[in-house]
C-alpha cells in the first residue's frame, strides 16, 4: 500500500506544527439537555437496571441507558456505536470510567426503542454487543489493563479473565440484588494500571519465580546501577562473571529475597521474569474508593495463587464467584465487601467463604505488616 | 478464512458478555474485504496477527511483546508507548505495534461526529483497534508503525483539533467523573477543572520533567466515582462546609415508601420496607442524626459528609452551598514500596475560576518533588521518605487535627534547632562544671 501522506512534511517538521492544544473542550460534545441543564439536576433515580433518570430543578428529564463493552474496541464496533448514537441520540453519546457507554434521550420511549434494538445486536460468536446494565447495586463492567493484547511485563491476560469473569457474573450486570455495589478490577501484574488496590475483588496477575539473568545482554542492554537500584528488598546485585574467557559486568539475583514484582526488568529487559508454569493470580477483596460510611480502604489478599488456565480460567471464575455469593448471602443492606469482611472478623470471612487461610496471606513486607497482625486476645473460635 | 487457527481464543466467544476475539475478528474480516478502498497504511492482517500472537501467549502463558522502544512524536517525550512482538517473523503485521494515547475530552461525552473522525485516522493509519478507554482515561490507539506517528499526529492536530496523552516520567492525563453536568452531588465543576488544568500544564503533560509520572483526578463528591483517592499523586475531591439542606416533605415521602431510597439501587431483591432509623440514622458513621419518626435532625457540626444519607435519600438531603473540595495526594498502586492511599493535604479549597488556590498547591508540590524526588520515586513515595510534616512546610499549610487519624506512636520527634531555647550548640565546658568525667 503506498505511504499517503498527512500533509506533514518530514525534511520540516516544525513546518505548520500544532502541539500542546490539548484535548477538545467538554462543553462541544454536550447533548442540549445537558449542556442547559449542568449544574441544575434535582435528584436521580434507577428506573430498572441500566436505565437511569436525572431529573432537573426546571423539571427536565434526561433518560441514561448504560450498556457494557469490552474496553478492547474495533473501529468497526465504535461505530455502530456512532450509527446507534445517531439513530437514537442525536449523535451524543458518552463513557464512562469503568468503559460503560452510556447513551442519553429526553425520551423515554426512545431509550426504550433504543433498549429493544440493542438486545437484538449480537457479535458473529454469539455474544451480546450491548449488554444493559451496571447501575446501582450490580456488578459493573470491569476495569482491567493490557494483559497479554499488549504489554511487556503482564503475568496474565487482562480481556481473557474480563470476559470469562463477566460472563459468570452476566446476571449480576443487568440485575440489582446485591448488598452494595460490587466492583471487580483486574490488573496484570502488580504495577496495577488502574485501582484494582482498592476493589471489591482486585484480581491481579503474580509472577512467583525471580527473574532469570541474560548474561551476554546485561551490560550491553541495560544500565546495572538502575537495575540494581529498582529492587525494593536488594535481591539485584552487581557482580561480574566469566564468559568465554572475558570477565563482564552483569547481575546476579539473591533468589530468596526476591517477591517477584518485576520492576527491575522494567528497567533492565535482560531480566526477563514471565514464567508460563510460575505465573498467575492473587485475588484482593474487601477495598472500596468510596468515602460512603467507611473510610477507603485496600483490598486484601485472600488468595494467593490461582494458575493461568487461558483460555476461561475456571478456577478463578469459580473463586470469584463463590466469593459474591457467600458476600451476598451474609452482609447486611449498604455493607460493601470490605466492610461485611470487617464487622465478622475476617476469620469469620474464612469460615464462611471455606478459603483455606496459608501463610501466604500474612503480610511480612516493611512495617505496615504488623500493624495488620492481631494485637487483641479479641477473636473469634 | 482465519489467518491464524486460534482454538482456544476462540472458545472466549461463547458466553452472554460481549467478545473481544469476535470484535477483533470482526475488524480483521473488515480490513480484508476493505469495502470503502481505504489505503491502509499499516499491515492489513495487523488484527489477524495479533489474534495470532495472543493465541501463542495463551498456549505457553508467556506475553510475547517486549519493552518498549524510544519512540515518539517531535518534541513530546510522551503520548505514545514503543512496543514491538518477540516473534516478528510468525506475526509480521504487528512485529512493530505501537501504542498511542490521544487525550480524551474530560468526563468523556462525545458526539459521533468526532468518534468517526477519530476512527477514520485510526483506520487507515493504525490497526483499527482501540481501547475505549485505558485506565489512565485516554483513548488508546492499540498498534501503529513508527511512519505513521507524525502522520497521526499531524491529522489529530490539524483535522481533529485534538492531542495526545500523557506516558512516561510527565503529567498524565488527567481525569474526572462527570461532576454537575449530569449529577446532582457534585461540589464544583470536575471537567472544567480537569480541562483547564489539562491546558494550563501542557508543558508538563508532553515534556518528562518529573521524577515518575504525576497523576491528577478529579472526583465531585466523597463518593469517588473516578477513584481519585485509589490512583492519583493529587486527587481533589469535592466536598462542602455548610448544613446538608433537608427538605422535610421529601423525607416523609421516604418515610412513607413514596419514594424509592437509594435512587432504587436495591431493587434487584426484597430488602423489606424502608427503615429510616435503621438505613439512615443507623448507619451514619458519626451518629450524628436523629429521627423522631417525623421529624429527621442533623447535627451538621459532627457530620463528616460521607454521602451515605444522601444517597440513601437524594430527593429529600442534598448537599450544602458552600461547596468547594479537599485535596489528597500522594496515591498510587504497590509498585514499588507498597500501595498508597491518598492523604488529607487540604482540607478545604474554594474551587473557582482561574483557580489559582488549586494550582499554588499543585506548584509547591512540583518544585519541592522535582527538586526531592528520586528516580522513579512517586509523590507518596517521597512524602514517606521525606515526611508529612516536610509536605506542609514546603506547601504553606498549618498542620491540623484533621490531618491524621491519631498522633503519632513514639516521641521520636525531630524538633527544630530553632524550636529549643539555646539551639544546639552547646557549652561543654560550662557542662563539665557541672558533671564531673
Amino acid at each position: 500500500m503506498a505511504f499517503v501522506s498527512s500533509g506533514y512534511n518530514p525534511d520540516k517538521p516544525m513546518e505548520g506544527r500544532l502541539s500542546d492544544i490539548g484535548p477538545r473542550k467538554y462543553d462541544e460534545f454536550y447533548p442540549p439537555f445537558i449542556a442547559k441543564n449542568k449544574g441544575n439536576w434535582e435528584y436521580h433515580e434507577i428506573l430498572e437496571p441500566g436505565l437511569l433518570m436525572h431529573v432537573a430543578k426546571n423539571g427536565d428529564r434526561v433518560y441514561t441507558l448504560r450498556v457494557g463493552a469490552a474496553r478492547l474496541m474495533s473501529v468497526t464496533h465504535i461505530r455502530e456505536i456512532c450509527d446507534i448514537a445517531d439513530t437514537y441520540c442525536d449523535g451524543y453519546l458518552r463513557f464512562t470510567t469503568r468503559n460503560n457507554i452510556e447513551f442519553m434521550s429526553e425520551s423515554l420511549e426512545t431509550i426504550k426503542a433504543l433498549r429493544a434494538d440493542l438486545e437484538k445486536r449480537k457479535f458473529k460468536g454469539g455474544s451480546n454487543k450491548f449488554p444493559v446494565g451496571g447501575t446501582g447495586c450490580s456488578i459493573s463492567n470491569i476495569v482491567h489493563t493490557q494483559g497479554w493484547v499488549h504489554c511487556h511485563t503482564p503475568a496474565t491476560d487482562a480481556s481473557g479473565p474480563v470476559k470469562a469473569v463477566m460472563d459468570e457474573m452476566y446476571e449480576e450486570f443487568g440485575a440489582m440484588r446485591m448488598p452494595a455495589k460490587l466492583r471487580i478490577a483486574l490488573a496484570c501484574c502488580i504495577n496495577m494500571c488502574g485501582a484494582v488496590h482498592c476493589s471489591d475483588i482486585g484480581l491481579v496477575g503474580i509472577h512467583r519465580k525471580p527473574p532469570m539473568v541474560d548474561h551476554e545482554w546485561a551490560d550491553r542492554l541495560c544500565e546495572i546501577p538502575l537495575a540494581v537500584a529498582s529492587c525494593p528488598t536488594a535481591a539485584v546485585r552487581p557482580t561480574r562473571i566469566e564468559r568465554n574467557g572475558e570477565k563482564v559486568n552483569t547481575i546476579a539475583i539473591k533468589n530468596e529475597r526476591c517477591m517477584y514484582c518485576g520492576n527491575c526488568y522494567t528497567m533492565c529487559p535482560a531480566l526477563p521474569i514471565s514464567d508460563g508454569e510460575g505465573d498467575g493470580i492473587a485475588v484482593m477483596v474487601g477495598g472500596k474508593v468510596s468515602n460512603r460510611i467507611s473510610m477507603p480502604k485496600f483490598s486484601k489478599v485472600v488468595v494467593a495463587y490461582i494458575p493461568n488456565e487461558p483460555p476461561r480460567w475456571p478456577t478463578l471464575v469459580k473463586t470469584v464467584r463463590h466469593i459474591v455469593e457467600v458476600y451476598a448471602a451474609n452482609a447486611k443492606k449498604y455493607e460493601r465487601l470490605g466492610d461485611w469482611a470487617e464487622r465478622i472478623g475476617w476469620e469469620r470471612f474464612f469460615s464462611l467463604t471455606g478459603l483455606a487461610f496459608t501463610p501466604h496471606l500474612i503480610d511480612d513486607f516493611r512495617d505496615p505488616a504488623y500493624y495488620t497482625w492481631r494485637q487483641s486476645t479479641q477473636f473469634k473460635f | 478464512m482465519a489467518k491464524h487457527a486460534t482454538p482456544k481464543l476462540d472458545e472466549l466467544e461463547s458466553g452472554p458478555w460481549p467478545s473481544f476475539v469476535s470484535d477483533i475478528k470482526q475488524e480483521a474480516k473488515s480490513r480484508a474485504r476493505n469495502a470503502d478502498s481505504v489505503e491502509y497504511q499499516v499491515p492489513v492482517d495487523a488484527p489477524d496477527d495479533l489474534l495470532g500472537v495472543l493465541e501463542l501467549s495463551y498456549t505457553d502463558g508467556e506475553t510475547h511483546w517486549k519493552h518498549g522502544g524510544i519512540v515518539g512524536v517531535f518534541g513530546y517525550g510522551g503520548g505514545v508507548i514503543g512496543r514491538y512482538c518477540d516473534q516478528p517473523e510468525m506475526f509480521p503485521g504487528v512485529a512493530h505495534f505501537h501504542t498511542m494515547r490521544v487525550n480524551q475530552p474530560a468526563a468523556k461525552f462525545y458526539t459521533t461526529e468526532f468518534l468517526r473522525g477519530i476512527c477514520d485516522i485510526w483506520d487507515m493509519r493504525g490497526s483499527g483497534l482501540t481501547n475505549m478507554h485505558g485506565s489512565t482515561g485516554d483513548i488508546i490507539f492499540l498498534g501503529t508503525q513508527t511512519a505513521q506517528l507524525e502522520e497521526i499526529f499531524y491529522e489529530l492536530t490539524h483535522t481533529m483539533n485534538t492531542d495526545l496523552g500523557g506516558s512516561g516520567s510527565n503529567l498524565r492525563t488527567p481525569e474526572c467523573c462527570m461532576g454537575p453536568s449530569r449529577c446532582e452531588f457534585a461540589c464544583y465543576d470536575t471537567q472544567d477543572l480537569c480541562y483547564t488544568l489539562t491546558q494550563d500544564y501542557q508543558d508538563e503533560l508532553h515534556r518528562p520533567a518529573f521524577p515518575y509520572k504525576f497523576k491528577f483526578k478529579f472526583d465531585g463528591c466523597p463518593n469517588g466515582c473516578v477513584a481519585s483517592i485509589a490512583r492519583s499523586d493529587f486527587s481533589v475531591i469535592g466536598t462542602w462546609k455548610d448544613d446538608i439542606k433537608i427538605d422535610r416533605s421529601a423525607v416523609q415521602a421516604y418515610a412513607n415508601g413514596e419514594f424509592k431510597p437509594n435512587a432504587g439501587a436495591h431493587s434487584g431483591r426484597d430488602w423489606g420496607a424502608f427503615d429510616i432509623q435503621a438505613e439512615v440514622v443507623d448507619r451514619c458513621p458519626t451518629r450524628c442524626m436523629r429521627w423522631d419518626g417525623g421529624t429527621l435532625r442533623i447535627n451538621n457540626r459532627e457530620c463528616t459528609r460521607c454521602m451515605h444519607c444522601i444517597n440513601t435519600m437524594p430527593r429529600a438531603l442534598k448537599i450544602g452551598d458552600e461547596r468547594g473540595a479537599s485535596i489528597l495526594v500522594g496515591a498510587k498502586a504497590p509498585v514499588l514500596d507498597g500501595a498508597q492511599m491518598g492523604s488529607l493535604l487540604v482540607p478545604f479549597v474554594e474551587v473557582a475560576e482561574p483557580y489559582d488556590a488549586v494550582k499554588e498547591v499543585i506548584e509547591n508540590i512540583w518544585d519541592w518533588w522535582m527538586e526531592e524526588g528520586k528516580n522513579r520515586e512517586r509523590l507518596g513515595e517521597t512524602i514517606k521518605r521525606l515526611s508529612f510534616q516536610k509536605l506542609l512546610e514546603v506547601t504553606n499549610i498549618k498542620p491540623q487535627p484533621v490531618h491524621v487519624k491519631e498522633p503519632r506512636h513514639n516521641p521520636y520527634i525531630f524538633f527544630k534547632e530553632e524550636e529549643v531555647p539555646g539551639g544546639w550548640d552547646r557549652d561543654l565546658e560550662a557542662y563539665r562544671n557541672r558533671h564531673k568525667r
